[in-house]
């Protein structure tokens, strides 16, 4: 038993949910009643979002630097797709297949993406999304190829709520796996596992010497990574029942890559708030010709690396450390 | 019985350049077995293939007498062969707490645990601020580890590899890089250490060496010169005219 | 045999566009995905001094080399300087962002349509042997590769630049200690793997097309080259180039509904067999 002179509560503490979290939370449901037209710019934030956060599990917590996320997004996407237009619309049962599907894909690429140095393990990365891509693509009686697959039937989601075009079935579906999956991500992260793999990140080679088995840690949270992007694929296909080629394009992997970097990875929060910057300045700069908008992307990006890496997580994180010490310079307690 | 820790003919070559020639290391369980030799005499070499980090070109590890050879490094880990590094290899980002925690878990198989969060694992939090009470380091557990003076950091180093509970401990210069203030409390931690574990020790300050080993290994060109006890060690002509001209290193 | 020549040809200029990549990775171990628009710009460059000032295209080729590699200099020494101590995935993320500018900037300037080139007319045409359609400009292609590739060999073999470029692939730090000026020596191969990317888009407009979306197209390709062939190896980049050309073009002629399908497949296959590749060293990183 533990003598009572130690305090545990800032170790316990790290783990609650905090205020700032809980009004975070609140936002989507304000923005149901804000923007009732939107509904459907919102589902595809959601959805965004989701596939940002599963990114973020292998990239921001584990260290891999993978520039072909998409496939797996892709894989669940057609999966999903693929049993709503031969019969099974059921969408639940549709996230769990395109989910399994992913997670099967990932961890046979984990296999080969363990091994290597940085830039091997970028290109095997890369390589297999390219190679799904051509599969898609030229399978077309299949995957309907540069055309998209369309014909899907969804069901009703639970026998009763119909995906129509108002977009309210399929904001709320989105949302509530959204935050289910975050839920779970959150107590992943917070646990031993997260913990290992977070030593994995900032220090590889000391993990071994540690008794840790790291490639069957970084084989298992990239499985979880791939089931994730997976369930976000399938979500983009049940609620417009429609599943485009280019998910499976390198300028999908890429722009995730500039979310992610954007909100800071490593944070889970991060990979949200960056979905958020993008798409909302996306959708406000939409109007502007294509070829600008890609422009400032890019200076965007180089600005983040050169001079605020952490992005807006790093920035609000850099604020609060000022708001504390002004706080402490003003008398208040620490 | 079986020595703790044996190395029999144990061969590394890189390329043309043999690193380690023919080592054939016996240390008792218990021991305060200390390695010696200038520098690039493959000490750290002969470190690197005890735990794995490299293979070798020819012989056999022992662990309790058990041949580990084929065993990677978390294997060996596993069995109770634990090492700390000449220069620290930290986890920059977390607290002290939570890198040792992370150490603990390891050890007691909970990094595979994904659920319940750190804290309900009181176990293993229990184990991990004992070693840290331990090595003095309570007043830090929250700081994140990059922020420490580096005598603190190299207190960590050695936390990290006790948290295995190793039945050998292989230190790398623990001093290293320490001040000669703080390298006195360190050395005070590491002979606090109970005899179940055996300590196999790689120092350049002869000092230190001489007050703490019980049995010295010379090594030099990557092969073993001579083995015996300080008293033998001081007085043996060959060791002499290998550290001839070689001033103390404090 | 038509087909091996084409794919020989088209290994050709791969690896004219790829062995500067090769080159500053394994010695400044950057990983630049921005590559391409080194190629890209190069290309550019010749088109309009062909096209709009009428100069001879052999004389454009070489001038598109020269300022290509005035560009390479002039990023190198304001930006890529900043990036060398960093991670992987932040020079990724730098070059990235000026894949993007490069490639809106292109499309502002000129717009996205391809890019008309006329080839002189001693270049166009073909050598017809038994069983052998040669392509006059491919043919000319693999002499500028071959030619290109034994200079860069003597120039790294025989001369001191080459010795110290040597060096300071295979041991940075001693070799800053040995008094050579590493950082001269990054911007001078910098400037010479820009070069070579640029003569390399500037000739291969005639085959691969050039247009905005050229640096993204086309940056896999010299990836797998680079990963395949061993970073720093310019036999590996060479023998990467001309397996992956043939490939290529086999597998299109072949196999055209495996489309670039086998490429990829092939890369993966190799890097998992030997993930230092062809002719790699030890794991950079």
């Amino acid at each position: 038993m533990l003598p009572a002179s130690f305090d545990l509560t800032r170790l316990r503490a790290s783990e609650r949910w905090r205020v700032s979290e809980r009004l975070f939370w609140m936002l989507p449901l304000l923005a149901y009643v804000v923007f009732p037209d939107s509904l459907v710019l919102l589902t595809h934030l959601f959805i965004t979002a989701l596939f940002c956060l599963s990114l973020d599990l292998i990239l921001g917590y584990a260290g891999i630097v993978s520039l072909g996320h998409a496939a797996f997004f892709g894989v669940g996407a057609y999966a999903a797709g693929l049993l709503a237009s031969h019969g099974w619309g059921e969408p639940l049962s549709g996230l769990l297949v395109a989910g399994v599907c992913a997670a099967v894909l990932g961890f046979v690429t984990s296999l080969l993406v363990l091994r290597g140095t940085d830039l091997t393990r970028l290109m095997v990365t890369l390589g297999v999304a390219m190679m799904l891509y051509e599969v898609a693509n030229k399978m077309t009686s299949i995957t309907g190829g540069v055309d998209g697959l369309s014909g899907m039937v969804v069901d009703p989601l639970f026998g009763r709520f119909q995906f129509d075009l108002y977009g309210n079935t399929a904001f709320w579906y989105a949302l509530a796996v959204l935050f289910a999956l975050f839920w779970i991500a959150r107590k992943l992260v917070h646990s031993p596992f997260g913990l290992s793999l977070q030593g994995i990140r900032l220090n590889a080679g000391r993990m071994p010497a540690l008794g840790a088995p790291v490639n069957a840690r970084l084989a298992a949270i990239y499985t979880v990574g791939a089931a994730y992007a997976g369930i976000a694929g399938a979500l983009m296909a049940q609620t417009t029942q429609f599943v485009a080629l280019d998910a499976l394009t390198f300028n999908r992997s890429a722009e995730l890559l500039l979310m992610l970097v954007l909100g800071g990875s490593g944070s889970l929060y991060g990979a949200l708030l960056g979905t958020l910057v993008f798409m909302v300045a996306h959708h406000a700069l939409a109007d502007v010709t294509p070829e600008y908008w890609e422009f400032w992307l890019g200076a965007l990006l180089l600005a983040i690396v050169l001079f605020a890496r952490g992005g807006v997580m790093g920035g609000l994180r850099y604020l609060a450390q000022c708001v504390q010490r002004l706080s402490r310079v003003g008398g208040g307690a620490p | 019985m079986s020595y703790a820790l044996e190395t029999q003919a144990l061969v590394k070559k890189f390329g043309g350049f043999i690193a380690t020639n023919q080592v054939s290391l016996q240390v008792e369980a218990g021991a305060r077995h200390a390695l010696i030799g200038p520098n690039g005499a493959g000490k750290t070499t002969l470190i690197n293939l005890l735990t794995g980090f490299l293979e070798p070109t020819s012989g056999a590890v022992l662990l309790g007498g058990i041949p580990v050879t084929r065993l990677a490094q978390h294997q060996r880990v596993r069995r109770g062969l634990a090492r700390t590094f000449q220069i620290n290899r930290l986890f920059s980002e977390l607290s002290v707490l939570e890198s040792v925690l992370l150490a603990v878990n390891e050890r007691q198989g909970l990094s595979a645990h994904f659920w319940k969060p750190l804290a309900a694992h009181s176990a293993a939090v229990d184990e991990a601020v004992e070693l840290l009470r331990t090595l003095n380091l309570l007043d830090v557990a929250y700081e994140k580890t990059r922020s420490l003076a580096y005598g603190k950091q190299r207190l960590i180093e050695i936390a990290l590899a006790l948290a295995a509970k190793p039945q050998v401990l292989l230190l790398d210069e623990p001093a290293a890089g320490v001040p000669t203030a703080e390298s006195r409390a360190l050395f005070e931690s590491i002979a606090a250490l109970p005899r179940s574990v055996t300590i196999v020790l790689i120092e350049h300050d002869m000092d230190l060496v001489f007050r703490f080993a019980d049995q010295i290994s010379v090594l030099v060109n990557g092969a073993l010169l001579t083995q015996g006890t300080p008293a033998q060690i001081a007085n043996d002509r060959k060791v002499k005219e290998v550290y001839l001209g070689e001033t103390v290193h404090g | 045999m038509t087909v091996l020549f084409d794919g020989i040809a088209s290994g050709m200029l791969l690896f004219l566009i790829s062995v500067g990549l090769s080159v500053t990775l394994g010695l400044m171990n950057f990983v630049n995905l921005a590559h391409g628009a080194f190629a890209m710009a190069g290309g550019y460059v010749c088109v309009v001094l062909l096209n709009t000032l009428g100069l001879p295209f052999l004389a454009c080729l070489p001038l598109a080399a020269l300022a290509t590699a005035a560009m390479g200099v002039l990023l190198e020494r304001t930006l890529y300087r900043h990036l060398y101590g960093a991670t992987h995935l932040d020079q990724v993320l730098f070059s990235i962002s000026l894949v993007f500018m490069a490639m809106a900037a292109t499309h502002y300037g000129f717009g996205s349509q391809q890019q008309p080139l006329e080839l002189p007319e001693f270049l166009r045409g073909q050598f017809h042997l038994p069983g052998l359609d040669m392509g006059v400009y491919r043919l000319f292609l693999i002499m500028v590769g071959l030619l290109i590739a034994l200079g860069l060999h003597l120039l790294v073999s025989r001369t001191r630049f080459g010795a110290q470029l040597r060096a300071a692939v295979d041991h940075p730090r001693m070799a800053r200690g040995m008094g050579i000026h590493v950082d001269r020596l990054f911007t001078l191969t910098f400037a010479l793997g820009s070069a070579l990317a640029g003569l390399g888009g500037a000739m291969g407009v005639e085959m691969l097309g050039l247009d905005p979306g050229f640096p993204v197209k086309y940056v896999v390709y010299f990836l797998i080259v680079v990963a395949v062939g061993g970073s720093g190896s310019i036999g590996g980049s060479l023998l990467a180039s001309l397996v992956l050309g043939v490939v290529d073009v086999a597998g299109k002629y072949y196999v055209p509904q495996i489309g670039a399908f086998l490429i990829y497949a092939v890369m993966v296959v190799m890097l998992v067999l030997r993930p230092q590749g062809l002719f790699g060293r030890h794991a950079a990183r």
